[in-house]
């Protein structure tokens, strides 16, 4: 059992990262051929270099995930608290049903039915082609907003309503018992939400392709049209790089969990 | 003091409802509203009627992504499983190594797949060493099955690891205590206790399958569009689709909430059968 285990681990192991590792081989490949390697070389990480479009996505991609983001986590942080202080229970699972909608969802119907919107509204208002950064920033807020919601919901409920009440008695106003009490107690659930909105609204391609114009491309989009045709081996260069910045990033952030892990264990000992 | 409360809720609530009414809830209406009018904006039945000629599409869109999730599944239990059997530090290094693929973008993802998969792909050329004919391996229905293996297997390993490591070794103890063998100790204990992350993955992996376009378009040929690729062609290279696809939505989204509710249903009768 045990080395069947190890085997069927493997394999699956094998399976994921197949298709991964042979791109990344051939992103070093001499030749433009994808069937043969014929030696090594960086000459396609060069090509990348030249290629400004892809520059000029990846910056727009940034800006827009932290914008979104950024934006997402203030809405959806007041949300939380004002979803925590809610007293009908009705209300609070209208809301709730409601944050879910965007990640139940599917992304196609989520960005359709934004474009479907946008375009209306456009051309109520007689634009001529009302899809673009504007409309892409809203569509990301609006898909982001629920992950911050769920990040800041739980971390509430988890405080002590008494340290709150408290912190009035002893002569805090409420703003200043919010910044003291409140607060740090959720700051952690803020951060994972905005962290988890940043990544989310870097990763999206589908909601983006049908909420954006033409002149506005964010990196995945700019993919999308790019592999429509066949492609250089220089794209390869580019999800190698993207590949190692992922595997970089996990990896820091398994040793720094490993270390708060150990922190915590030696706590309770 | 209360009406000052009050005040506080508005404020605190007001952006959040506001914008989930407008960017959540009204563009839902309008899906609604396309697919019931015509390109002027006067009502019809036509749009949704006509889909008749879309069931062909939507056959193979379930059926494909019924087959991928069941395949997913069945790959994704055991090994969640032998993961969850493991020590700490294997397990935190092996949940990394799902999540790498995961965290690479869909269109990479399924774009590496056509490298392997070419008529002069890796296989291929394989295959050809031993003078093997080269098969057609790209354009498959089978190629679209197993791009959404390949892309949703990671959102179906980590709702059951999840279950599957939270599972009180006390219990599994008590079991063998009280006589069980390990198949029995398997089918009356640890499968009902991961039933629900079970019907998360089967949920994660089954609605972004059957919604895909990006998959059957890049490793399917024309006659394996499903449901995505013929919104996706309506809205971006026809000038008067627009109605349609959101008639192709709609029907979509109630596909999808039908599903989830049956396997809500099931998530909650097998709790309610664990009280029992």
């Amino acid at each position: 059992m045990k080395t069947f285990g190890k085997l069927f681990t493997f394999l699956v192991y094998l399976f994921l990262y197949a298709p991964l590792l042979v791109m990344i081989i051939f992103s070093f490949n001499e030749a433009a051929s994808t069937s043969v390697f014929t030696g090594f070389s960086l000459h396609w990480y060069g090509e990348l270099l030249n290629k400004r479009q892809i520059g000029e996505a990846l910056q727009n991609t940034l800006i827009l995930a932290s914008l979104s983001s950024i934006t997402a986590t203030l809405i959806g942080t007041l949300a939380a608290l004002g979803i925590y202080h809610m007293k009908k229970k009705a209300v609070v699972k209208a809301y709730m049903t409601v944050t879910n909608i965007p990640m139940m969802n599917p992304d196609i119907i989520t960005g359709v039915s934004l474009m479907l919107l946008f375009v209306f509204v456009g051309k109520t208002l007689g634009m001529q082609d009302s899809l673009g950064f504007g409309t892409l920033l809203i569509a990301h807020i609006t898909f982001n907003i629920p992950y911050v919601i769920l990040n800041v919901l739980p971390k509430l409920r988890q405080t002590d309503p008494h340290l709150l009440e408290a912190a009035l008695d002893l002569g805090c106003t409420p703003v200043k018992a919010f910044i003291k009490v409140v607060l740090p107690a959720i700051s952690s659930g803020i951060v994972s939400g905005l962290i988890m909105a940043f990544t989310l609204s870097l990763d999206d391609f589908v909601i983006s392709y049908y909420t954006t114009g033409s002149d506005f491309q964010t990196l995945p989009t700019l993919i999308y049209s790019i592999t429509k045709k066949p492609v250089k081996p220089y794209i390869y260069a580019l999800f190698s790089i993207i590949f190692f910045v992922i595997l970089l990033m996990l990896v820091l952030m398994n040793v720094m969990q490993a270390k708060s892990d150990r922190k915590n264990a030696r706590k309770n000992s | 003091m209360n009406r000052k409360a009050n005040i506080r809720q508005v404020l605190l609530n007001a952006p959040y409802t506001l914008w989930a009414a407008i960017f959540v809830v009204v563009p839902l209406l309008f899906v609604a509203y396309y697919a019931f009018t015509d390109s002027g904006g006067n009502f019809t039945l036509e749009n949704l009627s006509n889909l008749s000629r879309y069931a062909n599409v939507f056959k193979k869109s379930l059926l494909y992504s019924v087959i991928a999730t069941i395949i997913t599944l069945f790959i994704a239990y055991p090994f969640a499983y032998f993961m969850s059997k493991r020590s700490a530090n294997v397990q935190r290094v092996q949940m990394m190594l799902v999540m790498l693929p995961m965290w690479m973008n869909l269109l990479i993802r399924t774009y590496s797949w056509t490298l392997i998969l070419e008529r002069n792909g890796i296989i291929n050329n394989f295959l050809e060493l031993f003078g093997i004919e080269p098969l057609k391996l790209i354009g498959t229905p089978g190629a679209v099955i197993l791009g959404m293996i390949y892309n949703y297997l990671p959102y179906m390993i980590l709702p059951i690891y999840t279950v599957l490591s939270k599972i009180d070794v006390s219990i599994l103890e008590a079991a063998e205590d009280l006589g069980c063998n390990s198949f029995n100790k398997f089918r009356r204990v640890v499968l009902p206790l991961s039933i629900s992350g079970v019907v998360s993955g089967i949920v994660m992996v089954f609605v972004p399958s059957v919604s895909t376009f990006y998959i059957s378009q890049k490793l399917g040929s024309e006659s394996e569009w499903l449901i995505g690729d013929n919104i996706e062609y309506l809205i971006k290279s026809t000038t008067d689709g627009m109605n349609v696809a959101a008639a192709l939505s709609l029907v979509l989204m109630i596909i999808i909430l039908a599903s989830m509710a049956i396997m809500n249903r099931f998530a909650d009768s097998s709790d309610g059968g664990m009280i029992v």
